[in-house]
Formats: C-alpha cells, structure tokens, sequence
C-alpha cells in the first residue's frame, strides 16, 4: 500500500540576506513516510529542524529540494512543487496542522475559531459550532470563555483552542508540533486520548513532542531528525 | 474556491508614466473566491497595478481578461464604454482608501447604497431601502443613521458604508486600495474582522493593496511583493511572509514592529 505521505530528499537552507547572505543549511536528504493510523514522531534535540519539516509538510515553509508527497482520494500531490490553490486546497481537505502557538484574531469568539475550519469545508455553522463547543468542553475550556476571542486567554487556553481547531475535522493527515506542551496533567491526557483516536480513525500522523511518556504513549516509530539535520551532522 | 478558469487574467501589464516606471510585466491570475493582496512599498507600482486591472489607466502592453457572468472570458480593452460602465456598477467593486472618493459626501447613507441598485434598474423605493437598511446592519451601522450623510460619519463608519455601497450588487470581485490606511488601530481591527466575513461568506475574488503585512495575512490567500513597478515575489501569503526569499521581502517582514 502507498504512504499517505511521502518525503524524499528534502532539503531545505535559509538565506538571510539582511545578514551578509548568510546561508543557514536546515535539513538535506530526508526521507520518511507516514502510513494512515499510524504516528511516527520525529526526535532531535532545538535547532535540529523538526519544525521545518512539519512546516514544509503543511507548505508553510518552502522546500529547495526533494518531494513531499501527499495522497489523498486518488490524487497524488507534490507539496513541494504545488502551486497555492493546490495547497490551499490540500489544507482543507488533507492536511491538519497544530502549531505551538495560536494566532488570534480580534473580535473572533473561541467557539468560531475552532468551528472555521469545519465550516470552510461545507458544513453548516450551528453543526460545526456544537461539535467545536463539544471539543472544547473536552479540553476543559470553560463554557464563559467559548463566546469570547482568544486574544486575551491565558497560553494553555490558547493552545487548547488550537488543539480543538485541529483535530475538529476528519483529514486523514495531522500534523502535531509539541500540542502539550504548555498543558497541565489533565488536559495532556485528553489530547494523548485525542491523538490514540485519530489513530484508530486512520489518521497518519507525524508529531514533535518532547514529552517521553507522550512519545511513547503514542508513537509507532521515532525518526530521529538529527540524522538529516544539516547543522548537527 | 471553483476549479472553472480565471475570473481575473493579468498578462505582462506595463505601465510608463513618461520616461518614469509604474509598472513591469505583471501576470497572475485571480479565480473566484480568492483573495489577492499586493503589498510593497510607496511608489513600488501597487495602485497603478490596481488602477490598469480595473481599467482606469490603459497599460502600454499587456492585457487584462476578464471572465463575464455570461461565462466568456473578454479582454477588457475590446469592451465598449457601457459593457465596461456595467462591469463597474455591478460586477466589480471598488474600495478606496479616501472614503470621499468612493462615497457621495453630502446625500443620506441609504442613498448612498441605494444608487448602486438603482444604476442596475432597481425602481421600488421600498425594496431599495429595505436593501440599504439590510446593508448597514450587515456592516454595523445604525441603521438609525440611513438618512445622515457621510459627512457626520466617523473614519471608521464612512469606510463600512463604503463597502456595503460597493457590496450591495452582489459583485465577484473587488478592488481595494489600503481598505484599513488611515484608520485607528481599534477601528481597523473591526473593519478587517467584518471584510475578512464577508470575503468568505459571499465567496467574493478580491485584489487589495496594502502596505499592512498584518492585512495581507488576514485577509489573502496569496500575495504579491513589488518593488520599483517589478514583482519581487509571489506565492502563498504565509508561506511568503513566514519563509520569505527575496533580501527586499525579507526586509519587509523583518520590519514589522512586534506590538
């Protein structure tokens, strides 16, 4: 069976023309696949380029070499080479992203954050805001927060906003950069319980998490980025 | 976002002003739904970028085409004087960043909005107004205030009642110039947050100009950098401003002040 997704000779260098052209080499050659239900964390310590990777994935960032690709209802797509209407479409389709960090928007309430992404692809607003709501509660957002925008939430607040808004909608690829890492005990056990169900649901996901007991409490295989890290090796 | 052709088809636009560069063969296309903005410096060509795809400059070469409700994708130069004076009272918007230059200053807010309609044919004064009132509530006036002229607005409101003038035809596309220039932080955050709605729920193709990376993100699917009338970069908005490639785009992004 072919990967969900694919990466092959990905290399990626900053070019920091303010600074004298300096040329900051991320990563070269990697190559991993992730299969659905599956979750392969990728390992190394800050700086080895882990979140580039996950950022290339979702066409954040760019990619100078190699392939990265996705396969979704029989189509087959190079994020690498793909043009923005394809990534965009990818994004609404294929490919969840959880950043660290939110980025809000004023005015927006925290219940419509989460909703957006479900409502972007074709489901009805009231739907889409019960099962935000639902996740919410799951996270132990609490109800008086939902209607207000997450501007002023505190950063565990926030992520758990983030965390809902990502794993709201079905796409059969998650990508995870340290979703618990600023979670307490609590709230880190929901989203364990969260990524083990997207498993079973078939979702391949590929994650950074620096928490050990997380790790192995969902990881199938470890890749670790060291090994294509252009800096360390 | 639809899979049909382009709406919007810019082919190697230049435009020289005399001896002096507006701008240099620009093409892109723009399909219904998405969201464009052209971010760059002053006097890197963005508003004369504006003004030759929406027909009130002529390039001195390349071409604009343009997709007609009809279906048919026409070079707007071919277009006669009424064929294109309809494009503009129905199909297309535009926002200026002066709200005086897109409103009539002295005649009432409903009348304002009205007048789009009555330029396509609308005649009961009921139906009109109904719209209007509909309109102004929709962008967060008064409607208590349908009867004052834009003159005893706000900065703030006198921009809203700009865009629902612009949106009461139902247009595919819109042009803004710097929609947010000028605007007091506060205000602008409302009249993003209320664009950025509008854009998605009417499903609207839109070109904005601004120098404002923070509206650029918020609002656009993909960006355009200029710079001295060139196209620097172009590409996803985010991956533009979060990985950008071009020494000026880096440059552009480096200098946002965090707040």
């Amino acid at each position: 069976m072919n990967p969900l997704l694919q990466l092959t000779g990905v290399s990626k260098t900053f070019t920091m023309h303010l600074q004298d052209g300096i040329r900051l080499p991320v990563v070269t050659d990697v190559a991993f696949d992730v299969d659905a239900g599956e979750c392969v964390a990728l390992a190394g310590p800050s700086g080895a380029g882990k979140s580039s990777v996950l950022k290339m994935i979702f066409g954040n960032y760019r990619c100078d070499a190699g392939e990265i690709l996705v396969r979704h209802n029989g189509e087959r797509t190079d994020v690498a080479r793909a043009d923005p209407r394809a990534i965009l479409k990818l994004r609404r389709t294929t490919i969840g992203y959880v950043s660290q960090f939110l980025r809000a928007v004023p005015r927006v309430a925290a219940i419509d954050v989460v909703a957006e992404p479900l409502v972007a692809s074709g489901i009805a607003r009231e739907d889409a805001r019960t099962r935000a709501g639902g996740l919410l509660a799951r996270l132990n957002v609490p109800e008086r927060l939902w209607a207000l925008s997450p501007a002023t939430f505190s950063g565990g607040e926030q992520q758990r906003v983030n965390i809902a808004r990502g794993f709201l909608p079905d796409l059969p690829i998650l990508l995870l950069d340290e979703p618990t890492a600023s979670l307490d005990a609590d709230n880190r056990a929901v989203v364990l319980d969260l990524i083990n169900e997207k498993k079973k649901c078939g979702t391949g996901i590929a994650s950074i998490v620096h928490d050990d007991d997380v790790r192995a409490r969902t990881a199938d295989r470890v890749i670790d980025i060291t090994r294509f890290s252009a800096s360390l090796r | 976002m639809s899979d049909a052709a382009p709406l919007l088809l810019a082919e190697g636009l230049t435009k020289y002003y005399g001896r002096q560069l507006g701008c240099r063969d620009v093409s892109f296309s723009l399909y219904e739904g998405e969201v464009l903005a052209v971010v760059g410096e002053s006097g890197s060509g963005k508003t004369t970028l504006l003004q030759l795809l929406s027909t009130q400059l002529a390039p001195n070469a390349g071409r604009v085409r343009y997709r007609l409700r009809d279906g048919e994708t026409r070079d707007l130069a071919e277009l006669s004087e009424a064929e294109r004076r309809f494009l503009f009272r129905t199909d297309w918007g535009y926002v200026h960043q002066d709200a005086a230059l897109g409103l009539r200053m002295n005649v009432s807010a409903g009348a304002n909005v009205g007048e789009r309609l009555m330029a396509i044919g609308w005649r009961h004064y009921g139906r009109i107004r109904g719209s209007a009132v509909q309109w102004l509530d929709r962008v967060e006036i008064d409607t208590e205030r349908i009867d004052d002229p834009p003159l005893t607005y706000s900065g703030g409101m006198r921009q809203r009642l700009q865009i629902a003038r612009n949106l009461v035809t139902q247009p595919r596309l819109v042009f803004m110039d710097e929609p947010t220039g000028g605007l007091d932080v506060s205000v602008q955050a409302r009249l993003l947050d209320l664009l950025r709605g509008l854009v998605t729920e009417l499903g609207l193709a839109a070109v904005i100009v601004t120098h404002d990376l923070a509206v650029a993100r918020l609002l656009s699917h993909r960006i355009m950098v200029m710079k001295g009338g060139d196209v620097i970069e172009q590409g996803l908005t985010d991956q533009v401003l979060d990985d950008p490639r071009e020494p000026y785009s880096q440059l552009l992004v480096s200098s946002i002040l965090p707040a």
